[in-house]
């Protein structure tokens, strides 16, 4: 695969080191759409030195915050973000996963309330950083594979 | 320590102390719950004691427990409570049993009922099982029933039996008796033991466990044995299950070398687990333990209505 090369963006977010394949999930979860205003540009299954292939989003004219971006640390738990400003890369930082993950990945406990007609969004409390691993608020269900059912 | 207004969803939100707390109040109300002293500790308060699926033993325990304390009960059981959950969200029917009531006994198919409806009501919820989860009170009464009948339960050898693998209500009751110090023996068929991380949870705080196949070789040692029903559903062929629940019964005659104390329980029903020609040993306590629900269930009305 050639390398690809997208556009530097002059002020806005990039989102690298994305999991190969996961840039459109990525934007579905933060509920980027891209518009007039904010521009968005992906590149899916670039080379990367580090991982061999990566996907990589950039949003512009719109810094996002990192309770916004650690949620993709469930989906996508090495990617970096990157907040740039005129051209310069201001801050930069790898997402973390969130304690507490709201309404991003369902139960797999089929049997769990969560997962009935209630008016409740599904809640994962984290129980270990390194691996990470999470337990359904509700049903008490230690999470095998949270990537596995994001919503 | 208080447990006022306390939500009771599972048994490990409870601390140490206040498991503890709760056993001695159900002993102070042993009297009352066997009619002999009356009590109007809990006159004018209401309990809604909501049975979105069947569990008649624990329902009646619950109720009478708040009768025995002058308090009064709203009820929905059966046939009621499977169309109210066909018409209406529970987070619907637990805000209108919220406005009726002082405290809400539940008991719900769907795993993690309780702890949602906690979230929705103001009056505290007790958890009386939600699907094959968290069933608290149960794991209260068997605390209370053996250190009843043997005293401190830190110092008994408790071999469970049966289904460990998906009965969450065992995992929660090695839980508890791990916490307090007590040994531990799981006896089960392999596809049905006790899984790798209840053990690992339960050596993490100390306890003394194993697993073994072997029912008839633990029996001498026991103080306790708790005995549950091996489900037909987890078995693929009828013959497997036959062969492999057979194995798990208790006769009369596999009792010659049992300990004189030593006690047999079951959170029952039963179907054949137990031989009935046990039920006039000195080791049946199932029935004692089934009673036991009352006391325990009136401390914890009285303890979260009232404090201390
Ligand atoms: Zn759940």
């Amino acid at each position: 695969m050639k390398e690809v090369k997208i556009a530097p963006i002059k002020n806005g977010t990039v989102i690298d080191h994305i999991k190969p394949g996961m840039a459109l999930k990525v934007m579905e979860m933060l509920r980027i759409d891209g518009d007039a205003r904010h521009g968005v540009s992906i590149a899916m299954y670039a080379n990367s030195k580090k991982l061999g292939l990566k996907d990589i989003v950039k949003v512009e004219e719109l810094e996002l915050e990192p309770d916004v971006v650690n949620r993709l640390a469930v989906l996508t738990p090495n990617a970096t973000i990157s907040i740039i400003r005129e051209l310069k890369v201001v801050e930069k930082y790898m997402v973390q996963l969130p304690q507490v993950v709201e309404g991003i990945a369902r139960c797999e406990n089929l049997n769990c309330i969560s997962n009935q007609k209630e008016p409740i969004i599904s809640k994962l409390i984290r129980t270990s950083a390194d691996p990470p691993r999470y337990r359904c608020f509700y049903c008490g269900r230690d999470q095998e594979n949270v990537q596995n059912n994001i919503i | 320590m208080t447990l006022k207004g306390r939500d009771i969803i599972n048994i490990g939100d409870l601390e140490l102390d206040e498991i503890e707390l709760i056993l001695d109040i159900s002993k102070e109300m042993l009297p009352v719950a066997r009619g002999e002293k009356r009590s109007r500790t809990l006159d004018g308060k209401v309990l809604a004691s909501l049975f979105f699926e069947a569990s008649t033993r624990t329902r009646l325990s619950f109720e009478t427990a708040m009768h025995r304390l002058g308090g009064n009960v709203i009820t929905i059981t059966g046939q009621e409570g499977s169309s109210l959950i066909k018409g209406e969200t529970l987070a619907d029917t637990i805000r209108m049993a919220d406005a009726y009531s002082d405290i809400i006994a539940l008991r719900h198919p769907r795993e993690g009922a309780a702890r949602m409806s906690a979230t929705f009501s103001s009056a505290p919820v007790i958890n009386g099982g939600d699907g094959a989860g968290q069933h608290p009170t149960q794991t209260l009464l068997d605390l209370f029933t053996i250190r009843e009948e043997l005293g401190d339960i830190g110092k008994q050898n408790v071999t469970i039996v049966g289904d460990l693998r998906y009965g969450r209500t065992v995992h929660s009751l090695s839980l508890a008796l791990g916490r307090m110090g007590a040994t531990m023996t799981f006896v089960a068929p392999d596809m049905i033991q006790m899984p790798d991380h209840i053990i690992s949870d339960l050596k993490g705080m100390g306890a003394k466990v194993k697993r073994t196949t072997d029912l008839k070789a633990e029996i001498p040692a026991s103080d306790v044995i708790y005995m549950t029903r091996i489900q037909k559903e987890r078995f693929a062929e009828e013959e497997e299950y036959r062969k492999v629940a057979g194995a798990y019964k208790l006769q009369v005659r596999m009792l010659d070398d049992a300990k004189k104390h030593m006690m047999i329980m079951h959170p029952l029903p039963r179907v054949d687990e137990i031989h009935p020609e046990i039920d006039s040993t000195r080791h049946a306590k199932y029935f004692a333990q089934a009673f036991n629900g009352v006391p325990v269930r009136m401390a914890l009305l009285k303890l979260i209505l009232e404090g201390e």
